[in-house]
C-alpha cells in the first residue's frame, strides 16, 4: 500500500523542515496517519484498536504514578494501598482508574480479538498480525497477573499461590521450578519483589509489541468489514482527518463507560476478599480470578487432571496462534459466510458460558425446575466446544461452506448496501 | 559453508576432501564462545531469582504438643507454609489403615506416613497438592471433607485421616516435613 501514498509533504516550518531532513519522523507521521489510505467502510468494531491503545497510555501514566507512593514488601503493601487511597492527594481516583483501567483494557482488547475472528483479520497476509495480537495478550496477561498481586490482600495472595503453582504440574522440574518462580519455599517477600519489578517492565514490554504489531498493519493494510482488498482510491480514505474523528468520537463514548466505573462502581469488577491482608495461613472460602481469566480458569477446572487441565488452559491460548491456518476459509468476512456467522456467535456464547462457570465455586450446580445440573459438565461440554470449533469446525467449515457473492469492490458494497448484506 | 574449490586457494583450507576450511572452523569456535559466554553472563541473572541465603536459612521451628487433646489439630507456620500437627483418635487411626492402600491414587501405607510409636501423631505440610491452597479440617468446626480428613475449598479435593488424596484434582497425598521428636511433647520441623 505504501505505493499509494503520494508525494512526500511540503513543510513550511523550517524547525520541521531542518528536523525532517535529518530524522524523516514527520514525514513518516504524514504517511502513516496522515494520508494513510484506509478501506472507506469501517464500522465501530474497528475503532477498538485505538481505544485498546488510549487504555495502555492509561494504564502506564496511573501506573508510574502510583509506583510513587507503592512499597513492595509484605509488611508495607496492603498499608501502603491502603494509604494511596486515604491520604496521598486524588490516590483514590488514581488507583481507581489503574484498577478499572485493567478491565477496560480487557473489554476492548477482547473486542478487538473477536471483531478480527468475525471478519477474518487473521487471514493471509496478516498472519503475523494477528500472532503479534496474541503475544501481546499473553504479555497482558501476565502483567494483570503480577499486577493484581501488589496490593497484598487475601485474592492477591492466594491467586499468586495457585497460579505459580500450575507451573508444580510440570513432570520432575515442576517443583524446582515453582520455588525458583517464588523465590523461597512459598509465596512471600521476594516474590513480592520480583512481581513488582516485572509488573513496571512489561507494559514496556507490550508498547513495543504494539509497535510491532501496528507496524505488520501499515505493511498489509487495514482489513475492512467485506474482507476485501481496496482496488484503488475510490475504495480508501486519508486516515487524518476522517478515522482521526472517527476513533476520537468512539474514545470518548468508551471513556465516559469507564468514567462511569471509576466514579460511580468503582469496586464492581474487584472482589471484597482483596480488602482483607493476605493470610499464608487461611485460604479464602472461594477463590476467583479476576473476571477477564474467567473462561480460562473454567477450563483449568473442567480438566479432572493437573496436567491435563494445565495444558487445556494454556492449549486455549496456543491454538489461537495457529488460528489463520486453522480456518481454511478463502473468503474474510463473516458476511460472507452464512455458516460460520452463526457458528461465530455460538462460539462467542460458548466463551461467555465458560466465563459464567468460571466464576462459580468448584461444586457449583444449576437448578432448573427439579434438575441439579453440576456447572462441573457444563463447563466441560464448553470447554470441549472450544477446543472443537478451532480444531475440527474451522478447518471442515472452510471446505464445506459456500460463501455468497462478493461485492466488487468496497466502493460498490457502499454505495449499493443492497449488495454488501 | 565455502566450496571446495575455494577452499583449495586459502593456505591451510586444502587436504580437506570435504570441504571444510579454516575459516569454518573458527566460525565454529567463535560462535560457540559466544554462546558459552552468554549462557555464563545469563547464569548469574537467572540463579539470583532462586531462594536467598537468608530465606534457606528460616530452617526448623520447635512445636510444644502438650496442649492438643486426642482428636484435636493444629496449624503451625513453617517456611512459609502451614503445618497441620494433628492427634488422631484410635478410630481415625483404623479407618486409615483398614483401607487397601494398594488402590489409592498416591498409594502409601499410613504406617509410613507417621513415626514409628507415634502413630496418633500426623504431622504434614498443610498445602493442597493441585494448587498450592490450604486445605479445611484442622480447626474445630471445619468441614474435613468425605474421608475425614481435610478438604480444599478451592478445587475440591478430598484427604483422608492419613493426608492422602482420596478424591478430586490433587494428584500427590499431603507432604510430610522432616521432623524429630526432641522430647514426648515437643516435635522440631525442619
Amino acid at each position: 500500500m505504501a505505493s499509494t501514498q503520494g508525494v512526500p509533504p511540503a513543510f513550511n516550518n523550517t524547525v520541521i523542515k531542518w528536523i525532517d531532513k535529518r530524522l524523516p519522523i514527520f514525514t513518516f507521521m504524514h504517511h502513516e496517519y496522515g494520508v494513510f489510505p484506509t478501506p472507506r467502510n469501517f464500522n465501530y468494531w474497528w475503532s477498538f484498536g485505538g481505544i485498546a491503545m488510549v487504555m495502555l497510555i492509561t494504564m502506564i501514566v496511573t501506573g508510574i504514578v502510583l509506583a510513587m507512593n507503592y512499597t513492595p514488601h509484605v509488611d508495607y503493601a496492603f498499608n501502603s494501598v491502603e494509604r494511596i487511597m486515604r491520604d496521598v492527594p486524588q490516590g483514590w481516583l488514581i488507583r481507581y482508574m489503574h484498577m478499572n483501567g485493567a478491565s477496560f483494557f480487557f473489554i476492548a482488547v477482547f473486542i478487538h480479538i473477536f471483531r478480527g475472528m468475525y471478519y477474518g483479520s487473521y487471514k493471509n497476509p496478516r498472519e503475523l498480525l494477528w500472532i503479534l495480537g496474541v503475544v501481546i495478550l499473553l504479555l497482558m496477561m501476565a502483567t494483570a497477573f503480577m499486577g493484581y498481586v501488589l496490593p497484598w490482600g487475601q485474592m492477591s495472595f492466594w491467586g499468586a499461590t495457585v497460579i505459580t503453582n500450575l507451573f508444580s504440574a510440570i513432570p520432575i522440574i515442576g517443583n524446582d521450578i515453582v520455588t525458583f518462580l517464588w523465590g523461597g519455599f512459598s509465596v512471600d517477600n521476594p516474590t513480592l519483589n520480583r512481581f513488582f519489578s516485572l509488573h513496571y517492565l512489561l507494559p514496556f514490554v507490550i508498547v513495543g509489541v504494539v509497535v510491532l504489531h501496528i507496524a505488520a498493519m501499515h505493511v498489509a493494510g487495514s482489513n475492512n468489514p467485506t474482507g476485501i482488498d481496496p482496488r484503488g482510491p475510490q475504495d480508501t480514505l486519508p486516515f487524518s482527518p476522517y478515522y482521526v474523528t472517527k476513533d476520537g468520537f468512539a474514545v470518548v463514548v468508551f471513556v465516559m463507560i469507564y468514567a462511569a466505573f471509576v466514579f460511580f462502581a468503582p469496586d464492581f469488577f474487584g472482589e471484597a476478599d482483596n480488602y482483607i491482608p493476605a493470610n499464608p495461613l487461611q485460604t479464602p472460602a472461594h477463590i476467583v480470578p479476576e473476571w477477564y481469566f474467567l473462561p480460562f480458569y473454567a477450563i483449568l477446572r473442567s480438566i479432572p487432571d493437573k496436567l491435563g487441565g494445565v495444558i487445556a488452559m494454556f492449549g486455549s491460548i496456543g491454538v489461537l496462534f495457529l488460528l489463520p491456518w486453522l480456518d481454511t476459509a478463502k473468503v474474510r468476512s463473516a458476511r460472507f459466510r452464512p455458516t460460520f456467522k452463526w457458528f461465530f456467535w455460538l462460539f462467542l456464547i460458548v466463551c461467555l458460558i465458560l466465563g459464567w462457570v468460571g466464576g462459580n465455586p468448584a461444586d457449583a450446580e444449576l437448578k432448573v425446575g427439579g434438575m441439579h445440573i453440576p456447572l462441573l459438565w457444563i463447563g466441560r461440554l464448553a470447554t470441549a466446544y472450544y477446543f472443537f470449533h478451532f480444531l475440527i469446525l474451522l478447518p471442515i467449515l472452510g471446505k464445506i461452506e459456500r460463501p455468497l457473492p462478493l461485492p466488487a469492490s468496497i466502493a460498490d458494497s457502499v454505495l449499493k448496501p443492497a449488495v454488501a448484506r | 559453508m565455502a566450496t571446495s574449490s575455494k577452499s583449495a586457494t586459502m593456505p591451510g583450507g586444502a587436504g580437506h576432501g570435504d570441504g571444510v576450511t579454516r575459516r569454518d572452523f573458527l566460525f565454529v569456535a567463535a560462535g560457540a564462545t559466544g554462546a558459552v559466554g552468554i549462557a555464563a553472563t545469563a547464569w548469574p541473572f537467572l540463579n539470583n531469582m532462586n531462594p536467598a541465603a537468608d530465606v534457606l536459612a528460616l530452617a526448623s521451628v520447635e512445636v510444644s504438643l502438650s496442649g492438643i487433646e486426642v482428636g484435636q489439630a493444629i496449624k503451625v507456620s513453617w517456611r512459609g507454609k502451614p503445618v497441620f500437627i494433628r492427634r488422631r483418635t484410635p478410630e481415625e487411626i483404623k479407618s486409615a489403615r483398614d483401607v487397601d492402600w494398594h488402590t489409592l491414587p498416591d498409594p502409601q501405607d499410613d504406617v509410613t506416613r507417621v513415626q514409628k510409636g507415634k502413630d496418633e501423631w500426623l504431622i504434614l505440610i498443610g498445602v493442597c497438592t493441585h494448587l498450592g491452597c490450604i486445605p479445611l479440617g484442622t480447626a474445630q468446626g471445619e468441614t474435613r471433607g468425605d474421608y475425614g480428613g481435610w478438604f480444599c475449598p478451592c478445587h475440591g479435593s478430598h484427604y483422608d485421616t492419613s493426608g492422602r488424596i482420596r478424591k478430586g484434582p490433587a494428584p500427590k497425598n499431603l507432604e510430610l516435613p522432616s521432623y524429630a521428636f526432641a522430647t514426648d511433647t515437643t516435635v522440631k520441623i525442619g
